[in-house]
């Protein structure tokens, strides 16, 4: 143990300490803003300064570690002018508009200047003016950033990808897309974990929301929206509601009390997915033994993730041939929703406005693609807003969540097991697909918890399941950097695995870019807690036992994989392309 | 009123100067990756502070420059702004009335012509197009990217076998650099912004001292076998980490012993012999053949091509080059590279009594110098073409040579080599210079009026560069341009499947780290021809970062014995640092793996 004295206060930390946590270790909050544990501990911004007795120069608390004897003074008059002054520096380049910010009220930049007292600026303020394509469905202010360098980090530690740089140096240094070219055409996946990330309102996701609120107000548009399993672990936090109250229901009821005409659940056409990836897994595992060499089609990946699909194209080419073909639940569901749905209701599908609420801000792009118009040739999701954006709507509506009453989903596509709610939490879909398999293969209910072993927040999962005789191995990671991982290690042939979920945000969507932000928490875990409570209370664990979605099959889809299915629920990941695939 | 006034320094002409200082200090430490637009603009920005204003290109222009390439740094610029820099630059250039201005406008001229496209990467892209990050300046410094500011951490915490431990992940000659470095890292050393650059060397050479054995871990045998021709440095890393890595490597050494130039250029004083060997001999013990007195030539390296599953090519520059002077093939003319060999092969000649004359400027003609100093010569001269300043050779070689009674006579051209009646030389004929303007870089001499000068000589050492033995290659295929033999960056050798070569044999004659580096790289690449992909890691614990903040404290400098001494010997005449001296001189590194760049990006390089 090391011995030292903070504020006067005597505190014995482990070696290695960084002082930042030896001063939390006695009451004493040093502030910080550029720090990330783990993951940015570079002592840039110079807001943790403390003084240490004989040393004239100040240190850095994020980043230096404790010695013996050492006296650390937090709040020394030469601490305190430094300290406000690095923020009055921050302050000159950064454009504070709060009161337009989507970050005001959530921001650490906000706060800290809040903290300091800070009222007026000695400085005039210099902003940059970066230009930015707006209809980019990921939105970058360089006036708002204060250079933390996080979104470099997170995007090139957790994610591989290293979509962000530093541009520029000297005086000019700032954050920008590597190699100066526009962001539209690198390989951004979208995954928005530079937007969780962010201290400040530099980074934030395309706002949507008037496109919602333009059609609740248009009389000729029926909007139907769809809410993501992950969405009703998070929405809560952002409207300062409990957990506990933060039901699923009374979303349901704040949409139809902005004037949604149906809200339903995205956990309907997750169970549809399981059907048909399911289906697809074991068809593919049939025909293992008969595949022509050098045509691999094991692993089959997971395609629900928006942002994975894109990493694919984008970066590993080579593996696009072996995602699912499948939709992800969220376009399943347009695609049902303005056909099926549209039939049952008699209503002209090109008047469905399909919004869907997600963790996700991939799905911004997703809903985009130009192919996926199957059902009546408009997009089968016209919109598709962040979990964050729900919020602001339900704050702009003045609509207080909390005194609102649960409300149920609309039918029959608000019908759902507990299976298709596990979606949002990583290992979910491949345990909620082999739950499936495994009453296909055997034409038995499978014990509750018996693909259990790919749960938890571990970034590289595998197991081997054992499938009425077939060892079927399976590997489950989340967070792009783990993935990459994954494929390096199957291309030089050290793994090999049947069946990949990926998820692209750490922790799968209940971690996603979309989510509620917390400066420096990682929620993913707590919230896949909910959803996988939510699967454990479910009357129905398992998607061939919907009730729902054995009546579309029966009254519509025929049987997974049949040709209508094909038709509506599957998509072609070579029909369109990203900027960067033309040149790969 | 009196008449006139006694200079005397005002307290803001002492500021001044010392601000002077501080700059000259800060430019010293060569900024490692500086975007070219930033340090053009801050440049002509510093050159126009000394405009005295009078004249017009100088004062508007220059200013004008100043805001055009602030509109470069600020994405307000287009294509025509660089045309207009360009012109601007050139009639400050043109038309300024005195060096102020006209060197400044050069300045200018040179950066927009030169950096042209990154100034368009800026004004198309709105970034810098500059892609080197800012690494730790001395590891970035030193060609083989060893971890510096770890083992110095090392020795600060008395850790030396861990020190030499994490020198040896990146250079398997510790001891060799410690005592014969050319320490390119220090001339990077953020230090020398405070008061003067670490003694890195010294450092190295202290660990080295104070370290116990250890033995390094070898992956597991690949049954792959690597023939390496040539066991000077760039030969020995390269099979040094070939064989960490599992393979099998021979190496075949045309001499009786290891080593190549270390043990055949460089003289035991400055690297004693006995210690070049255990280095070496530590090295062949992680399982490494030698086949010495093995001659090979373009035949047998194809036999070796047949026989192995890559070759590395490693021959050096050992063959002599000659003046093309009158009187040249008499008797008493030699190379350095002849002398150094016999010396190498304990075989040393007699000077007792005689006169040595030395043509050449470089560290190999300080060696000869010194040497034949040491075999009994009654003088030795050291002529040179240019200035003592313009000579190639390390200060502390120029300056030892001179200690040790060695003349220079620079400005002195050799003009031929005058010969006895029984072909003997008896002198030196060389014409006095003048020196004169630059030309590429480096300033030109010209005969000087007044008439040429014999200088007496027995011997003639002739230490004007070396050149390769690569003719029997060529004709076996390998590629080669004045000699050298063509790679491609990573080592292998175009068309010739497995082949791969390094080091001086490739660069040319150039120092023992920039072989090492070469040995390195090879190593790796050839590790991923065979078709693995073994890693070189970071094996030792760090210790934690002392933050110190600034404390002034000067360098300390390694001594050497006394010359009147040391002449009569061929024991090392460096002193390495005292354990006070080592521990003082650790203690100010100031951890830019850590502070600065370095915590965010490039601080430590892992593994390789």
């Amino acid at each position: 143990m090391v011995n030292l004295t903070i504020d006067g206060r005597a505190a014995s930390v482990a070696e290695g300490t960084s002082i930042l946590d030896a001063a939390a270790s006695v009451g004493i909050k040093i502030p910080t803003l550029c720090y990330l544990r783990e993951l940015n501990e570079i002592g840039a911004c110079r807001i943790c300064v403390v003084e240490i007795e004989g040393i004239d120069q100040l240190v850095a608390a994020c980043n230096n570690t404790v010695l013996e004897g050492m006296v650390v003074r937090t709040n020394s008059p030469k601490v305190r002018v430094a300290r406000r002054m690095n923020m009055e520096l921050l302050l000159a380049t950064h454009d504070s508009e709060c009161t337009s910010c989507v970050r005001s009220g959530n921001c650490t930049l906000q706060t800290l200047a809040n903290d300091l007292g800070i009222s007026d600026l000695p400085y005039e303020k210099r902003l940059m003016h970066d230009p930015w394509d707006m209809s980019f469905p990921l939105i970058r202010n360089n006036d708002k950033c204060v250079n933390c360098l996080r979104c470099v980090q997170v995007c090139e530690k957790v994610q591989g990808l290293g979509v962000w740089d530093l541009a520029n140096r000297a005086i000019h240094t700032s954050v920008n897309v590597r190699g100066g070219v526009p962001i539209t055409e690198s390989d951004c996946t979208l995954c928005g974990q530079c937007i969780t990330h962010c201290p400040t309102g530099a980074l934030r996701e395309r706002d949507d929301t008037a496109r919602v609120f333009d059609a609740l107000a248009d009389p000729e548009k029926v909007v139907v929206v769809q809410i993501a399993p992950a969405v009703r672990a998070a929405w809560g936090e952002q409207l300062g509601l409990p957990r506990e109250e933060a039901t699923v229901g009374r979303l349901v009821a704040a949409l139809r009390q902005m004037g949604v005409d149906y809200v339903f659940d995205t956990d309907f056409s997750a169970d549809l997915t399981i059907m048909e990836e399911g289906s697809e897994l074991l068809r593919k595992l049939g025909e293992k033994s008969s595949a022509p060499e050098g045509a691999p089609a094991l692993p089959m990946f997971t395609s629900c993730c928006p942002g994975w699909v894109r990493y694919a194209k984008a970066v590993r080419p080579e593996f696009v041939d072996q995602l699912s073909t499948s939709k992800s639940p969220g376009q399943m569901f347009g695609a049902i929703a303005k056909s099926y749905y549209a039939e049952l209701m008699g209503i002209d599908p090109h008047r469905i406005f399909c919004v869907e609420v997600m963790p996700c801000t991939a799905k911004k792009a997703e809903v985009a693609i130009p192919t996926m118009n199957d059902a009546c040739g408009d997009p089968d999701v016209d919109v598709s807003i962040t979990t964050r954006e729900v919020c602001r709507m339900i704050r702009a509506e003045h609509i207080d969540a909390k005194t609102l009453p649960e409300e149920d989903f609309d039918q029959p596509l608000g019908t759902a097991t507990g299976a298709g709610v596990i979606f949002g939490a990583t290992g979910g879909v491949m345990e909620a697909a082999l739950r499936t398999a495994y009453h296909i293969v055997t034409g038995k209910t499978p014990e509750p918890d018996a693909f259990s072993d790919v749960r938890g927040l571990d970034g590289w999962k595998e197991a081997t399941f054992d499938l009425a005789g077939t060892p079927v191995r399976v590997a489950v990671v989340s967070g792009l950097a783990n993935a990459g991982k994954l494929l390096d290690a199957l291309a030089a042939g050290e793994v090999s695995y049947d069946f990949v979920e990926v998820m692209a945000c750490p922790g799968g969507c209940a971690g996603g870019g979309g989510q509620p932000i917390h400066d420096g928490q990682e929620l993913a875990g707590v919230r896949g807690d909910v959803l996988w409570g939510l699967d454990r209370k479910a009357e129905l664990r398992n998607s061939y036992e919907n009730p729902a979605i054995q009546a579309v099959y029966r009254d519509y889809l025929g049987e997974p994989l049949s040709e209508r299915a094909e038709e509506l629920l599957h998509t072609d990941h070579h029909s369109w392309h990203l900027p960067v695939e033309a040149h790969v | 009123m009196a008449r006139m006034h006694v200079m005397e320094q005002s307290e803001s002409q002492a500021i001044m100067s010392s601000m002077h200082e501080m700059l000259g200090k800060r430019l010293s430490v060569s900024s490692l990756a500086p975007c070219p637009v930033e340090f053009t603009a801050s440049y002509v920005a510093m050159c126009a502070t000394q405009s005295c204003g009078k004249c017009t290109p100088c004062r508007n222009g220059l200013r004008m420059l100043r805001h055009l390439f602030n509109d470069v740094l600020n994405n307000r610029a287009t294509m025509e702004t660089l045309d207009l820099i360009e012109s601007t630059a050139r009639t400050v250039y043109l038309s300024s009335d005195c060096a102020i201005g006209y060197e400044a406008g050069e300045v200018a001229l040179m950066a927009i012509r030169g950096f042209r496209d990154d100034f368009e990467h800026h004004v198309t892209k709105h970034a810098c197009g500059f892609t080197q990050s800012q690494l730790v300046p001395c590891v970035s410094g030193c060609p083989a990217g060893v971890d510096i500011p770890g083992y110095i951490a090392l020795v600060e915490a008395g850790r030396y076998t861990e020190a030499v431990r994490l020198i040896r992940k990146d250079n398997p000659l510790p001891l060799v650099c410690g005592l014969v470095c050319e320490h390119p890292c220090e001339m990077h050393c953020r230090r020398g912004m405070v008061d003067d650059p670490m003694n890195i060397r010294g450092l190295k050479r202290y660990a080295v001292e104070h370290a116990g054995d250890y033995r390094p871990n070898i992956k597991p045998a690949t049954g792959k076998r690597v023939a390496v021709i040539g066991g000077g440095p760039a030969g020995l890393s390269c099979a040094y980490y070939l064989t960490l890595m599992g393979h099998k490597v021979t190496i075949f050494e045309q001499r009786a012993h290891l080593g190549g130039m270390l043990r055949y250029g460089i003289p035991n004083y400055r690297l004693p012999r006995e210690q070049l060997d255990s280095e070496i001999q530590w090295i062949l013990d992680c399982g490494i053949d030698v086949e010495k007195n093995h001659s090979v030539d373009g035949a047998e390296m194809e036999r070796l091509r047949a026989d192995y599953d890559a070759v590395y090519l490693a021959i050096g520059a050992h063959a002599d080059k000659k003046l093309g002077l009158p009187g040249e093939d008499a008797e008493g003319v030699i190379s350095a590279v002849e002398l150094l060999r016999d010396m190498g092969d304990d075989n040393p000649p007699n000077f007792s009594g005689l006169h040595v004359a030395v043509v050449g400027g470089g560290n190999v003609a300080m060696d000869v110098a010194r040497t034949s100093v040491r075999l009994g010569a009654e003088k030795v001269v050291i002529a040179y073409r240019r200035r003592v300043v313009d000579m190639t050779a390390q200060d502390e070689e120029i300056a030892g040579a001179q200690a040790e009674g060695c003349e220079v006579m620079d400005l002195h051209a050799p003009k031929e080599v005058v010969v006895g009646e029984d072909n003997h030389v008896v002198g030196l004929k060389v014409t006095p210079q003048i020196i004169g303007g630059l030309k590429r870089g480096r300033p030109a001499p010209r005969p000087a009026e007044g008439g040429d000068v014999v200088v007496k000589a027995d011997r003639v050492i002739v230490a004007i560069g070396q050149d390769i033995d690569s003719a029997t290659f060529e004709e076996q295929g390998v590629p080669c341009k004045w000699g050298r033999i063509v790679t491609d960056p990573d080592g292998a050798v175009p068309g010739q499947d497995g082949l791969f070569s390094g080091g001086d044999c490739q660069s040319g004659p150039a120092t023992v780290i920039r072989a090492i580096n070469a040995g390195k790289v090879a190593a790796g690449n050839i590790d991923n021809y065979l078709g693995f992909n073994h890693k070189i890691e970071l094996d030792v614990e760090l210790p934690p970062v002392q933050f110190k903040g600034k404390i002034s404290c000067a360098r300390c400098e390694m001594r050497e014995r006394e010359a009147s001494e040391r002449i009569y010997d061929f024991d090392i005449v460096e002193n390495g640092l005292t354990d006070e001296e080592a521990h003082q001189e650790a203690s100010r590194c100031l951890r830019c793996d850590h502070f600065g760049f370095g915590a965010f990006r490039g601080g430590r390089i892992e593994q390789w």
